[in-house]
């Protein structure tokens, strides 16, 4: 495709499907945010709509996914997994070669192109695993952007790659110690500092979270996901998958790829949250499975909270599923019964992380095993003929050390002939 | 349309005197040394006292208001411990109450059962943090109903527009936001917020009380020229804080509130 078409083409999905005036998505979303910020969102609002419908906008952005981010990213059929699996062909979106490691570049590209175009001098971003980060951080970089980022200290430690990478590119990282110190209080103190200094100040949210616009935005930039991966899996099998598996930690990545698909009643669309240990509150971050509807951080969702109203602590080995809410959309997705949601446990994400590095030689990121693990469950029952789609969304090199300390990719003689699968198994 | 915050503005207007709006968090430090620190700010002279309900996720508040709130939550506080601890001592209080919270606590017991309960507490009017109107329609017939006043938030990002409908809409007071960003005590008085409250007062005759950033009897005067009263919250918070181990609490938070109401004497210890 030239240029010319992408750009024709981005503009083709951007406002098909807009929540509604006030940005609810059904019974979710809104507008939730302290007085000081009605009028700046409604200003961002009103600048991406301009920005959406402005080609010269939209060509600047498509430049940018071509020639930084590498666009698009290839579409892979997992040949010796797939074997493995013993039912269908699974087809893995590379969001992974997208540059900076992850599909989080998209939205941060896109937003950050808004920020210069509302004459903003600084960013400020919250991140969880460090993916949205680091992209935010090349963002800015590129741009000529001051940036800087709120990380739970936790989250810092677990994925101190990513805290390196951040400073490199010239980021401020500023760690945040409040609460469980990870994604949920990294927001909170990420919107402390937009709202302090809201004239000259971008907030860059990662995920398809917060007030109205940013579910909608993140998900449109996102969006270029699964436009790639509908016309590469039509050109490469002749059919649309059976199912369109991702991770949802707050849902950019499942969101961007579903959107190829979502007017495709025949193609499952599944969101895999993280289970993290047990699904006993403080363990895990599978809203849909004991959440309720609340309101944090701007939208209103579903979210893990206790009887009065207050935020439950989560875990997952993966920081970028560590989150308390789930994107309104998918909220909206699941009561309208498009969409499906279900988990995995830290050991079964972790175990499929190792499969697919054997067998395929690529390492993915934790939250992406995430939806490797189920797809595996839903491989198990298919026709041969089936194919099925996974967004792998990042890269692992910032889990090797967490994948280490669980007992994987160690030297098998050293870890006294057990290879870290079977002592975990 | 009389209320009890009503009746506090018309005798502060009547008396032309300032009014003290003062902040603290239910619980904080725990439930019976916050329904002491209730006592002690009626006697001291608060007009109004906003009690804070704890919130897992306070991200309008600064550092001190947030700490406080982790002390209440670890002491397990909630927000039906919040309108029992009012209820408590409501009988006694000639101060009007004022429940801040954020919305999520709200919408998890449900607006009625709030309203049906905070009525029966004697709560007098309501502000929630991030229900902006435009969000708040519903909640606001609701406390209405109940005889509750809802106060609405301004800020110097706040369209004309937007003040208007919060006039219209809100009852007892308006609550004026002296600067951007979060909750917490600054040594100076913003610039701007002399015309955030000219802008207020063009186009209603409610009260405005002028909160964030005041810590001190000059910030109360320099607020008493254009507006109705001030707020003081993280200051007090931070003497909560600071004496929260210590058997003269109640004493320093009562003397703290007097030196803010002008008592030269009762200067707070440092």
């Amino acid at each position: 495709m030239t240029t010319t078409d992408t750009t024709a083409a981005v503009g083709a999905v951007f406002g098909q499907r807009d929540p509604d005036a006030r940005g609810y998505f059904g019974a979710y979303g809104g507008r939730f945010v302290p007085e000081t910020l009605v009028a700046p969102v409604a200003e961002l609002e009103e600048a991406y709509l301009a920005a959406r419908a402005d080609s010269a906008f939209r060509q600047e952005l498509v430049i940018l996914l071509d020639r930084v981010v590498g666009r698009p990213t290839p579409m892979y059929e997992a040949g010796r997994w797939s074997e493995q699996l013993g039912g269908a062909r699974v087809f893995l979106k590379r969001e992974d070669l997208a540059h900076t490691g992850a599909h989080k570049i998209n939205n941060a590209l896109g937003q950050a192109l808004l920020a210069v175009r509302m004459g903003k001098r600084r960013v400020v971003a919250e991140t969880g695993a460090g993916q949205h980060g680091v992209a935010t951080a090349t963002a800015c970089a590129l741009l000529g952007l001051a940036c800087e980022v709120y990380m739970g200290a936790e989250d810092m430690a677990r994925q101190a790659l990513n805290v390196v990478r951040m400073r490199l590119l010239g980021a401020k990282v500023t760690g945040v110690d409040a609460g469980r110190r990870t994604l949920k209080d990294a927001i909170n103190e990420a919107m402390r500092d937009w709202v302090t200094n809201v004239y000259d100040t971008y907030y860059l949210l990662g995920s398809v979270l917060g007030p109205h616009p940013y579910p909608l935005m993140v998900r449109e930039f996102q969006s270029v996901i699964g436009r790639e991966a509908r016309r590469q899996i039509l050109d490469l099998t002749g059919q649309l998958p059976a199912a369109v598996v991702a991770c949802v930690g707050g849902g950019s990545n499942a969101l961007g790829i579903f959107d190829g698909f979502v007017d495709d009643a025949q193609v499952r669309l599944i969101g895999v949250e993280a289970g993290g240990e047990a699904l006993v509150s403080g363990r895990h971050a599978a809203r849909f499975a004991t959440g309720a509807v609340g309101v944090l951080q701007g939208t209103r969702s579903i979210i893990l909270q206790d009887l009065h109203g207050n935020i439950e602590p989560t875990h997952s080995v993966s920081a970028g599923l560590d989150y308390a809410a789930v994107g309104p959309e998918h909220a909206w997705l699941r009561d309208l019964g498009r969409a499906e949601y279900t988990w995995v446990s830290d050991d079964q994400a972790l175990q499929a992380f190792q499969r697919v590095a054997r067998l395929e030689g690529i390492i993915p990121a934790l939250e992406s095993a995430h939806a490797l693990a189920h797809v595996e469950t839903v491989a198990a029952g298919c026709d041969p003929r089936a194919v099925l789609l996974v967004n792998l969304s990042g890269r692992g090199d910032k889990d090797v050390e967490i994948a280490r300390d669980r007992g994987f990719g160690v030297d098998p003689a050293a870890a006294g002939g057990a290879s870290g699968s079977e002592s975990k198994a | 349309m009389s209320s009890r915050i009503a009746d506090r503005f018309a005798d502060l207007r009547a008396a032309g005197r300032t009014g003290l709006v003062t902040y603290v968090t239910a619980g904080d430090p725990d439930r019976e040394r916050s329904g002491a620190i209730l006592r002690a700010l009626d006697r001291a002279g608060a007009d109004v006292i906003e009690v804070g309900v704890p919130f897992s996720d306070p991200l309008a508040d600064g550092p001190v208001i947030q700490r406080a709130s982790e002390r209440a939550l670890a002491s397990g506080t909630t927000l039906t411990g919040t309108l029992d601890l009012i209820e408590s001592v409501r009988a006694e209080l000639r101060a009007a109450v004022v429940v801040f919270t954020y919305a999520n606590p709200v919408l998890r017991l449900g607006p009625d059962r709030f309203a049906a309960r905070a009525a029966a507490a004697g709560v007098d009017g309501v502000l929630m943090l991030d229900l902006p109107i435009e969000e708040g329609d519903g909640f606001r017939r609701t406390v209405v109903d109940a005889g509750i006043d809802p106060i609405f938030l301004l800020s110097p990002t706040t369209s004309d527009d937007r003040i208007r409908r919060a006039a219209d809409l809100g009852r007892g007071f308006l609550y004026g936001i002296s600067r951007l960003g979060v909750t917490g005590a600054r040594a100076e008085m913003a610039a701007g917020v002399r015309g955030l409250v000219e802008r207020i007062r063009a186009v209603t005759a409610l009260p405005v009380a002028i909160g964030f950033g005041l810590s001190s009897p000059e910030h109360l005067r320099e607020v008493g020229r254009y507006a109705d009263a001030g707020v003081v919250g993280s200051a007090l918070v931070d003497t909560i804080a600071r004496r929260a181990d210590s058997s003269g609490l109640v004493t320093a938070v009562e003397g703290y509130v007097a030196w803010l109401k002008g008592d030269a004497d009762l200067a707070p210890a440092p």
